[in-house]
C-alpha cells in the first residue's frame, strides 16, 4: 500500500500528487526527512505482522460480522445474570441520541460551539441528583469500582482519616480494585454480614468503630440483592465516630427504594449502565458519584462539575466548569486524584432514559423489578433441591441455594445452558462461605413465561 | 466576504436556544411506558412494594421532569446539534486528542445485538467471538509496540498510568524495595495525569522541564534519579511533537538506578511501524483505543488504555488477560501470579477496543504505517504555514521537523494586539473549528496545540490555516471582532463568576432553582 499508488478511504492525503505537493512545499525531498529526529538504531526496520488489510468495507464487515456471529447474545438465550450490570430494556431514543453523529464524535470543545455537549452532561448531572436527592452528581467516571474508590479517597481527605470500613457483601471484582487504588495511603478493614439476614451485622460494625474512621461503604441492595434495612442505623453510628456513611446504590432501584442521602449518606455512588446502556460484555459502564452542596465535599472531587450560568445576552444558559482548579487539569499532581477521558457518551445517554421515564418511569420500573423478583422466589422455592437463601426484602437479584441437590452451581449452569439459559453467577467464586449458591437476576426483559420455563429446566435438573 | 480568504465558509452554527429540561416539564406528559407485569404475576403477588421494609420505600417519586417522547428527542437532538463533533469539522484544533475519523461501518459492530448484548458472567463458550477480539488485539499490539502482553483493564489513558504505577508498586515490593523507592518522575511536557494518577499511589512526583531545545535533557534525568526512583513516566514525543533522541539513553539512567519505565503512548498517531516502545528501552507503554486507534471521542469517552508490557512484568498486569487454548477457543486467564488484581470490572471497554480492531483490520501493517507518515507530513506542513502567519510562532528550534503535533505560541501577536489563545479560539467558532490551548501549565505562553492526524485533506488543512490567518488579521486591524467572539457560535460570552463560588455555582438544576430562584 505504502509503495504503490494506493489510497486507503480513510487517508486522502495518500494521493501521489497531494504528497509531492506538500512535500515540496515543507522543503523536503520525503516523509523519511521529517523523521530525522528518530536515531537510526530506535528505527523500526521490519514490518508489523498483522493480518492483511480488509481495505474494502464489504470485507471488513464480512469479517466482522463472522467473528460476532460465535457470540450468543441475552436476545438469543434466557438470562439471569446481573452482578453489577444487567440485562434492562433501552428506549429507542436512546439509542438514537447515543449514536448521533455530533456526540459521539464530539471531545473537549469550548462552552460555546459544544454548548449542546456541556448542557446534556449537565442535564445528566440534574437529573441524576433528583434520582439522589442530593445536589451535587459528577460527570462520570470509569465504572462503579472506580466511583466508589475515589469516594473512599474523598471522604479520607474530608476527614483527613485513613481507615475505611468496608461492607464485605461488595463484588469481589470492585473490592480488588479499590484495594488498588486506596494501596499505601488507606488501612481497610471489612465489616462482616449477618449469616441469616444477609444484612451488614451491627454487631461486628460496632466492634470495629473509632474515632480515626474515614468512614464506611456499603452498598444497597448489596451484591447478593439484599435490601440493606439498617440504613439510617449505620449512618447514624459512623457518623457518631465522625467519619462519613458512603453508599453504592444502582441507580434503577431508586424510584422505589429511599436514595442514600435519606438514610445519612454523605456520599452516594454507583454505576450508570442500568440507565438506557447496553450490556457490551461488562465494558460499557459509568461511575457516578454524588454528595451535599457542601463546599468541603465538592472541593474533594476528582472529576468534571458542570455548572449553570448566563451569558451577556438576555435569556441564553451557559454552561462552564465548576472549580476547575481542584482537577488535574489545574494542577497536575497536586490536584484532586486525577481525571481525565471516561464516559461521557453514557451520561448523556442515561440523561436520555431518565428524560423518558419521568418521576412515573422510574417508580414503575421498580416496581416492576420487585414484582418479578418476587414471583421468581417464589416459583422456584418451590422446587425440590434449592432454597431461597435469604428470607430477607431483596431488589432485582435473589440467591438459590443449592447445597440440597449435591450438586454444584457449574453444574446445573452447565445443563441449563443446553436449555439455551444463562443460569446465575456462581457465588462461590466471590464469596467461600456461599458454596452451592447461585445469583440470580430478573428484570423487565424476563418475561413470566420465562421464569416458568426457568422453574421447569431447574425442576427438571435438580431431580436429576 | 473577502476574496482573499475564499475558502472561509459563511458559517453560523444552530442555535436553538433550548430549554433546560426540567423547564420542559408538563405534568401527565409521558416519554415511555414501563410495561406491566403479568396478569398471572400481579394476581400471584400484588403490587409487590408492600414487600419492601417501610424504611427503605421512597416515600416521594423522583422529582424528574414529565416530558413527551418526541419532545425528549426533540431536546436532545437540538442539543446535538449545538455540539461541533468530529463529523463537521476539520477537527485538528484539539491537538494531543488525536480527533481523527471514526468509521462509521464500526459504529454497526458496536450496534451489533452479537456484540451489545453480551452479559459479562456468561459463559465463555457463549462469547468466544468477544474473546477472540480481545485475544487478537492483544497479538496486534505486541507487534505495534514490541511489548510482550497486553491488558484490555485500564479504561482510559490516565487509568492505563494508574495500572502502570501500580505494577510499579507491585514490582518493588516483590523485590524488597518498596519501601525505599518512593518516587516517580514525569516531565513537564507529559499529561497531566502521568504525574497525578502516580500520585494516587502515594509517590512523590519528580518532574523535569524542558531545556531552550525543548526537550527535557539526560543530565537533568541523571541528577534527580536515585534509590528512592521507582520508576519513569514519560512521552516520547512530548505534547511539543518533537521526538526526544535520547529516550535511550533515558530509559538506561532509570534501569540503572533501579527504577522502571513507562512509555506513555495514549497518543502514538506519528510513530506506527517507525518506532517501537520496547526498542527503546521501556518496560511498559499504553495506548488510548480512542485516539491513536481511532475510537470516537464520545463527548469525553468512552475510553480505553491498553497496557503492554516486557517479560519481566508479564505477571503483573491487571486480570483477566485472553489466553488461547491448544484446540483454538479463546479463555480469560486469571492466573498471573504477581497481578496488581483487578482495575476495572470485567474485562475492559469492549465497544472501544471492537471499533480500534476493526480499524486496524481495515488498515493492516502497511496502513497503520501510512497513517503515521501523513499525520506527519500533515503536521510539518500546518508547522510551515502556520509559523508563517503574523504573531504565530513555535517555541524552541526553527527548522526542526515535529512528529504528530506542535504545541504552537501566540505571544508575539497577544504582547502587539493583545488577542491570545482564548481569544482565537472564541473567534475560531465562528468559523466552525475548534482550537485548544494546551495542558497547564502554559510553559509556552499563549499556546495552542494542532494535530492535524492522517484524516483530512489538503483542502481541509488549508481551510483552517485561513481561518488562522484571517483572524491574525483581525487582531492587527480590528481586534474587537475577536475579543467580542463568538458571533456566529451557539451562545455568546458566559459569565464565569459563578463558576469558583460555592454560593453560586449551581451543579444541577435543583441547586440553581434554590440558589437562583426560577
Amino acid at each position: 500500500m505504502k509503495s504503490e499508488n494506493f489510497v486507503h478511504p480513510y487517508i486522502p492525503n495518500s494521493v501521489p500528487e497531494v504528497k509531492a505537493k506538500m512535500l515540496e512545499e515543507i522543503g523536503v525531498e520525503n516523509i523519511e526527512e521529517l523523521y530525522s529526529d528518530i536515531p537510526d538504531q530506535l528505527r523500526f526496520k521490519g514490518k508489523m505482522k498483522l493480518p492483511k488489510a480488509l481495505t474494502s468495507e464489504l470485507a471488513l464487515k464480512q469479517h466482522m460480522e463472522k467473528i460476532l456471529s460465535k457470540n450468543k447474545s441475552v436476545n438469543e438465550y434466557d438470562s439471569f445474570l446481573g452482578g453489577g450490570v444487567a440485562n434492562h430494556f433501552v428506549p429507542a431514543i436512546c439509542d438514537e441520541v447515543n449514536g448521533r453523529s455530533e456526540f459521539l464524535t464530539a471531545y473537549a470543545g469550548e462552552p460555546y460551539e459544544d454548548h449542546g455537549r456541556f448542557q446534556a452532561l449537565y442535564e445528566y448531572q440534574s437529573l441524576m441528583s433528583e434520582m439522589l436527592d442530593f445536589d451535587v452528581v459528577n460527570v462520570p467516571t470509569y465504572d462503579w469500582a472506580q466511583a466508589a474508590a475515589t469516594s473512599i479517597r474523598m471522604a479520607q481527605r474530608i476527614t483527613k482519616k485513613d481507615e475505611i470500613l468496608i461492607s464485605e457483601l461488595i463484588g469481589p471484582d470492585k473490592l480488588s480494585a479499590i484495594y488498588n487504588y486506596c494501596q499505601k495511603s488507606m488501612k481497610i478493614t471489612l465489616v462482616k454480614h449477618d449469616e441469616v439476614t444477609g444484612l451488614l451485622d451491627m454487631k461486628d460494625l460496632k466492634s470495629k468503630l473509632h474515632k480515626d474512621l474515614a468512614g464506611i461503604y456499603f452498598e444497597n441492595p448489596s451484591y447478593i440483592g439484599i435490601i440493606e434495612n439498617q440504613g439510617k442505623e449505620i449512618s447514624d453510628l459512623i457518623h457518631e465516630s465522625e467519619g462519613l456513611s458512603i453508599v453504592g446504590a444502582d441507580p434503577i432501584s431508586l424510584g422505589i427504594l429511599k436514595p442514600p442521602s435519606q438514610y445519612g449518606a454523605d456520599i452516594a455512588c454507583g454505576d450508570i449502565q442500568t440507565l438506557g446502556n447496553h450490556l457490551h460484555y461488562g465494558g460499557c459502564l459509568g461511575g457516578f458519584i454524588s454528595s451535599r452542596d457542601e463546599e468541603k465535599i465538592v472541593m474533594e472531587y476528582p472529576s468534571r462539575l458542570f455548572g449553570i450560568t448566563k451569558t451577556e445576552v438576555e435569556g441564553e444558559w451557559g454552561f462552564d466548569d465548576v472549580a476547575y482548579d481542584r482537577t488535574s487539569f489545574g494542577v497536575r499532581e497536586k490536584g484532586k486524584e486525577f481525571v481525565g477521558t471516561a464516559n461521557a457518551l453514557y451520561a448523556i445517554t442515561s440523561a436520555v432514559y431518565l428524560s423518558l421515564m419521568g418521576p412515573d418511569g422510574m417508580h414503575d420500573i421498580g416496581r416492576h423489578l420487585t414484582q418479578k423478583s418476587l414471583y421468581a422466589k417464589k416459583i422456584l422455592g418451590k422446587i425440590q433441591g434449592l432454597k431461597i437463601k435469604f428470607d430477607t426484602a431483596s431488589f432485582k437479584e435473589i440467591v438459590l441455594d443449592f447445597n440440597e441437590s449435591g450438586k454444584t452451581v457449574q453444574e446445573i449452569n452447565k445443563a441449563l445452558l443446553n436449555h439455551n439459559i444463562f443460569g446465575g453467577i456462581d457465588l462461590l467464586e466471590k464469596f467461600s462461605w456461599l458454596q452451592n449458591c447461585a445469583l440470580f437476576c430478573f428484570t423487565e426483559m424476563n418475561s413470566k413465561e420465562q421464569i416458568d420455563h426457568l422453574a421447569s429446566v431447574l425442576t427438571e435438573v435438580l431431580a436429576n | 466576504m473577502e476574496n482573499k480568504y475564499n475558502r472561509l465558509r459563511n458559517f453560523h452554527q444552530a442555535k436553538w436556544d433550548e430549554e433546560v429540561i426540567f423547564q420542559l416539564h408538563n405534568p401527565g406528559e409521558k416519554g415511555i411506558i414501563v410495561p406491566e407485569v403479568e396478569k398471572e404475576i400481579q394476581n400471584e403477588i400484588g403490587d409487590g412494594i408492600s414487600e419492601i421494609p417501610a424504611s427503605m420505600l421512597r416515600s416521594e417519586k423522583p422529582n424528574l421532569p414529565e416530558v413527551g417522547q418526541m419532545r425528549v428527542l426533540k431536546h436532545f437532538l437540538r442539543l446535538s446539534q449545538q455540539t461541533l463533533g468530529a463529523d463537521f469539522n476539520v477537527d485538528i484544533g484539539q491537538g494531543t486528542c488525536t480527533v481523527k475519523y471514526n468509521p462509521k461501518i464500526n459504529e454497526s459492530f458496536v450496534r451489533n445485538p452479537n456484540e451489545s448484548e453480551l452479559h459479562p458472567m456468561q459463559d465463555q463458550s457463549t462469547c468466544q467471538g468477544t474473546l477472540q477480539i480481545l485475544h487478537e488485539m492483544g497479538e496486534f499490539f505486541k507487534e505495534i509496540s514490541g511489548m510482550d502482553r497486553f491488558s484490555f483493564q485500564p479504561s482510559s489513558g490516565s487509568h492505563a498510568i494508574l495500572n502502570m504505577a501500580s505494577i510499579i508498586r507491585k514490582f518493588h515490593e516483590v523485590n524488597g524495595e518498596d519501601g525505599q523507592r518512593d518516587e516517580i518522575i514525569t516531565t513537564i511536557f507529559s499529561h497531566p495525569s502521568d504525574a497525578a494518577a502516580a500520585a494516587v499511589l502515594g509517590y512523590k512526583i519528580i518532574t523535569i522541564h524542558q531545556e531552550e531545545d525543548g526537550l527535557p535533557s539526560a543530565e537533568a534525568l541523571r541528577s534527580v534519579v536515585s534509590e528512592r526512583t521507582a520508576g519513569l513516566f514519560i512521552t516520547n514525543p512530548e505534547d511539543t511533537g518533537i521526538y526526544n533522541p535520547n529516550i535511550i539513553e533515558f530509559t538506561k539512567i532509570v534501569h540503572d538506578a533501579g527504577g522502571l519505565c513507562g512509555y506513555d503512548q495514549a497518543n502514538a498517531n506519528g510513530i506506527l511501524g517507525i518506532t517501537r516502545a520496547k526498542d527503546a528501552g521501556f518496560d511498559m507503554c499504553f495506548f488510548n483505543l480512542h485516539k491513536t486507534f481511532s475510537g470516537p471521542h464520545g463527548s469525553g469517552g468512552p475510553a480505553a488504555g491498553v497496557i503492554g508490557v516486557t517479560d519481566r512484568l508479564k505477571d503483573f498486569l491487571a486480570v483477566p488477560i485472553v489466553g488461547k487454548k491448544e484446540d483454538g477457543s479463546f479463555y480469560l486467564d486469571y492466573d498471573l501470579p504477581n497481578s496488581i488484581g483487578k482495575t476495572r470490572q470485567f474485562y475492559g471497554p469492549i465497544p472501544v477496543i471492537v471499533r480500534a480492531y476493526a480499524w486496524i483490520r481495515s488498515l493492516g501493517a502497511e496502513g497503520l504505517e501510512e497513517v503515521a507518515n501523513i499525520a506527519v507530513l500533515n503536521n510539518n506542513y500546518l508547522l510551515h504555514k502556520i509559523t508563517k502567519i503574523r504573531g504565530a510562532a513555535s517555541p524552541f528550534p526553527a527548522g526542526k521537523h515535529r512528529i504528530e503535533q506542535v504545541r504552537y505560541t501566540w505571544d508575539k501577536m497577544f504582547k502587539e494586539t493583545g488577542v491570545g489563545t482564548y481569544d482565537v479560539t472564541l473567534r475560531l467558532a465562528d468559523f466552525g473549528f475548534h482550537m485548544w490551548s494546551s495542558h497547564h501549565p502554559f510553559i509556552v505562553p499563549e499556546p495552542f496545540t494542532i494535530e492535524p492526524t492522517e484524516s483530512y485533506s489538503k483542502e481541509e488543512l488549508d481551510e483552517y490555516i485561513e481561518a488562522l490567518q484571517r483572524i491574525s488579521d483581525e487582531a492587527y486591524s480590528n481586534p474587537e471582532i475577536v475579543k467580542t467572539a463568538p458571533h456566529n457560535s451557539v451562545i455568546h460570552k458566559i459569565d464565569h463568576s459563578v463558576s469558583d463560588d460555592p454560593k453560586k455555582w449551581a451543579i444541577s438544576w435543583r441547586s440553581y432553582l434554590k440558589k437562583h430562584g426560577n
